[in-house]
């Protein structure tokens, strides 16, 4: 199942001429990392997924026509202890058997001015889509696209701890990602 | 400040004792009780909770140690022996650094298991070491032993207290317990 995956975003004016004849495609997903911190009781506890694909079509010459897709391996989480491990997958949070991937797919890429980027699309997690928006920083590395984004998302948007864990004063709502996709320039 | 030689306590010396003794007496028993529970928003709760005791404790075990260099606490009686005095201050002095490296391994044992303690959901306090497996096994039993050796001469300083008071009928007691004095 080839769905989706993630993406950013763009170029300054200066790089353009670098990068210019294709831009960037294949994602390095070792280089890549996809983060998230949530907060118990006030603490900030960050977590990270270890498995994702991603797929990027992206030239700073015209951000516009570029894309990107992230289908996310949920059973790869690491929620920051064995307690969360063993906890989220469950049905009351990722509900994994049901529910093994998620997805994003961007529908547009914005240029906000130098190598500012908005990066816009659905994303869907446990069968609920909803759009999400995210400020992408590009730059790039060598030969290297990185695309550098973070955003918040609201976990019960998508029913992400049900039940007693519906109880935002002990797990906030809002959870912070962070993504770190470094992708090489096309052939 | 008073001088040389106070017979009792000052009212901020018997505060912040009750205060710390009573922080002790509760974070104890539920540090005991809460790791065995399952994932649930209680225990994420009660640790905290728990957690937030052991600060404060820190906290009010450094107020109180300033404020011991600059009020002299009361003597012990004459009618103690010399080994009888060595014991008592000892145990003062190994409740006070326990009182710290209790709280201070578990601060080190929350920050190795990546979790930063936040005073009250409100303070969050610097990670003292990074996220490591190993460290954090490593001050977790530290905290532990640490815990149970404090709760031990917590016992012994309470039974001590309790026999002056019962049996050497001196003023050892009522000093820390002033409303006591009336028998």
């Amino acid at each position: 199942m080839k769905k989706t995956f993630l993406t950013v975003a763009a170029a300054a004016a200066m790089l353009a001429p670098l990068a210019h004849a294709a831009g960037f495609g294949t994602v390095l997903t070792d280089k890549s990392t996809l983060a998230f911190t949530s907060k118990q009781m006030g603490v900030p506890v960050d977590g990270n997924f270890k498995r994702f694909k991603s797929t990027i079509n992206f030239d700073p010459a015209s951000p516009q026509a570029g894309s990107a897709t992230l289908e996310l391996d949920m059973a790869s989480v690491d929620a920051g202890s064995k307690d969360a491990n063993d906890e989220v997958v469950g049905a009351k949070w990722f509900n994994l058997k049901q529910f093994p991937t998620a997805a994003f797919k961007s529908s547009a890429i914005k240029p906000l001015g130098g190598n500012k980027f908005e990066l816009r699309g659905p994303v869907t997690i446990k069968g609920t889509t909803k759009e999400v928006v995210a400020p992408v920083t590009f730059k790039q590395d060598g030969a290297n696209g990185v695309f550098d984004g973070a955003f918040t998302l609201k976990r019960l948007d998508f029913k992400i701890g049900e039940g007693e864990w519906a109880d935002t004063s002990t797990v906030a709502d809002e959870i912070q990602i962070k993504f770190h996709i470094v992708a090489a320039p096309k052939k | 400040m008073k001088s040389s030689s106070p017979t009792r306590y000052t009212g901020t010396a018997i505060v912040l004792h009750w205060l710390i003794a009573l922080l002790i007496l509760v974070a104890f028993p539920v540090g005991l009780f809460m790791t065995d529970m399952k994932l649930s928003p209680l225990k994420l709760q009660i640790y905290s909770w728990h957690k937030w005791a052991g600060v404060t404790v820190l906290v009010l075990v450094v107020l109180r140690l300033v404020w011991r260099t600059m009020h002299r606490p009361p003597a012990l009686p004459d009618s103690m022996g010399p080994l009888e005095k060595l014991a008592a201050h000892g145990a003062h002095w190994a409740l006070y650094l326990l009182m710290i490296a209790v709280p201070m391994s578990g601060w080190l044992f929350s920050s190795a298991k990546g979790f930063p303690v936040v005073w009250f959901g409100v303070l969050q306090l610097p990670d003292l070491v990074g996220k490591d497996a190993a460290l954090a096994d490593f001050f977790h039993e530290a905290h532990e032993l640490l815990a149970w050796a404090l709760i031990l001469i917590v016992a012994a300083h309470a039974a001590a207290a309790i026999k002056h008071h019962l049996v050497a009928r001196d003023e050892v007691l009522t000093r820390m317990l002033p409303f006591l004095k009336s028998r």
